[in-house]
């Protein structure tokens, strides 16, 4: 449906199943009432369930709050926590410079852009090996679409200090073994066995547990968007309260110029 | 039905469809059936922000001005963090926003740009008055921003007035249809004495903008737009190299830096 007609009937109202405020009476979210249905939910739980609309278990929540804690990295060098901290160092407000960081950790290599693809391929290989697809056909196909493995590789090493952790709690809470964290250290193995150096990294495994977990790329995706958050404002407030303008300071001769000759305009 | 109060734009619908316009007017004038293909990006800004037509000399300020402040260059805060972004593979939109949110600020950005606009405002040409503006330290007060730590306008790391800053403030004082850039042209290094630091950039865009007619808000918004081309440029170019050839830099983890607090 689309057109004049539909739209004037959407024109002048919010049409909505998700909640709304009543001022000065009370919060309807997801159905349920803000200040007394779910007045002593925990954060975490609210925003999955304003993602999900279901609930988790009290050691899903748990994982899922590792998930976050685990890739909370207080260093200004890191390109998303630079923003913040470059904001911090030319004297914005700590509320952009976080919110900057927060948009550009949607990137390809890393954050969402690697999650979403990652996710996408695990439910998908997962189905496809159910139906009698062999893993080397899916690694082949994704390699096909998208050139790369989500989830495998990383920018700076080869190797990932966060896995080690993350399973090891996954573990203490009893959601280690799901079909699709099996699955993401299957594909390592193969691609090891194949000569291809692609160590898993962080993003296959927290895709692979937002599979485990039943989340849809989509919602992962959402749940996913505060995940390096807590690792931005120290290196805001550093930079905030040292010199102005003194992080990272370039000399001109810093910028290697590979550009056309001098010419005149 | 609740509507939307504008002085700027008006629409007239076309006919069976009314969410779609046949006819837009900036402040009174037809953009498609007149101003598209005879007016200038530079009128169109003015417009937006003023209402008026500019003058030619207000256009050639600003087509100047924008020029000067285009590419700010990789050395910028403001566009080192959109690289950050291009570097990665982060949306577009997402590397403009890191511009603007470090662009922002008042050491380089348009909140300075602001500040220095309303040093304009109460100090107009008048010696007297920016010395004892640029004698007064900045009050604390509750803000979301931080408070001035530098003479706005001015370049605290600076040693001497840049060479782009004196090449870019002679050709502004001289096609400008204010009185602020040539008074700013004369009196520079008086002005430098009392900030205790060069001028720099941003103090001469905040002379250009009021001199054409800007309030510090609109001026501070125009600061902002004009900045991200370069910034754009420069996200898109590390698009497309490789993430190693971007600095990483060194870490070197100390146990305390309150010593080096501003």
């Amino acid at each position: 449906m689309n057109g004049p007609e539909y739209l004037s009937q959407k024109a002048g109202k919010l049409q909505t199943a998700m909640g709304g405020f009543f001022p000065g009476s009370h919060v309807v979210f997801r159905g349920q009432t803000l200040h007394t249905d779910l007045k002593d939910m925990d954060w975490m739980a609210l925003y999955l369930f304003g993602i999900c609309g279901r609930h988790f278990t009290a050691a899903q929540l748990q994982l899922m709050n590792a998930l976050w804690t685990y890739t909370s990295y207080p260093d200004a060098r890191i390109w998303n926590n630079r923003i913040a901290a470059l904001s911090g160092s030319a004297r914005s407000t700590g509320n952009l410079g976080l919110a900057a960081a927060l948009a550009v950790s949607e990137a390809h290599i890393y954050g969402r852009g690697n999650e979403v693809q990652a996710i996408t391929f695990f439910i998908a290989t997962q189905q496809r090996l159910a139906a009698g697809d062999s893993l080397a056909d899916c690694l082949h196909d994704e390699m096909n679409t998208h050139r790369r493995i989500a989830g495998y590789g990383r920018p700076l090493v080869n190797a990932d200090e966060r896995l080690g952790p993350i399973m090891a709690k996954a573990a203490e809470l009893g959601l280690d073994q799901g079909p699709h964290i099996r699955l993401a250290f299957a594909i390592e193995r193969f691609l090891l066995d194949s000569g291809r150096n692609l160590r898993m990294n962080y993003g296959a495994v927290v895709s692979a547990f937002g599979a485990d977990l039943g989340l849809s790329p989509e919602e992962f995706y959402l749940f996913m968007i505060p995940s390096f958050l807590a690792g931005m404002p120290p290196c805001f407030l550093e930079a905030r309260h040292a010199v102005e303008g003194s992080l990272f300071p370039l000399r001109c001769t810093d910028i290697a110029y590979e550009g056309p000759a001098p010419r005149k305009w | 039905m609740q509507t939307i109060h504008t002085q700027i734009w008006q629409e007239e619908a076309e006919p069976g469809n009314p969410f779609a316009a046949q006819v837009a007017r900036c402040h009174g004038y037809d953009v498609y059936g007149e101003m598209l293909g005879r007016a200038r990006w530079s009128d169109m800004l003015f417009l937006l922000f003023t209402g008026q037509r500019p003058s030619e000399r207000q256009a050639g300020l600003l087509e100047s001005l924008a020029i000067a402040l285009a590419n700010p260059g990789p050395r910028d805060a403001s566009v080192h963090a959109a690289m950050c972004g291009g570097i990665g593979g982060s949306p577009s939109a997402a590397c403009l926003t890191a511009a603007l949110a470090v662009g922002a600020g008042l050491n380089g950005g348009s909140r300075e740009v602001f500040l220095a606009m309303e040093n304009w405002q109460l100090c107009a040409c008048d010696l007297t008055r920016w010395t004892n503006r640029l004698a007064e330290k900045p009050a604390a007060t509750a803000s979301i921003w931080p408070v001035a730590e530098h003479a706005s306008g001015f370049d605290p790391h600076a040693v001497d007035t840049a060479l782009p800053v004196r090449q870019t403030l002679a050709v502004l004082a001289a096609c400008s249809p204010g009185e602020r850039l040539p008074w700013l042209n004369e009196q520079r290094p008086a002005l430098e004495r009392l900030a205790g630091h060069p001028l720099a950039l941003p103090g001469v865009a905040a002379a250009a903008l009021a001199d054409l007619g800007l309030t510090p808000e609109q001026g501070e918004m125009l600061y902002l737009l004009l900045r991200l081309p370069g910034a754009a440029a420069h996200a898109l170019e590390q698009k497309q190299v490789s993430h190693r050839n971007f600095p990483f830099f060194a870490l070197e983890l100390a146990e305390n830096t309150d010593g080096e607090n501003s």
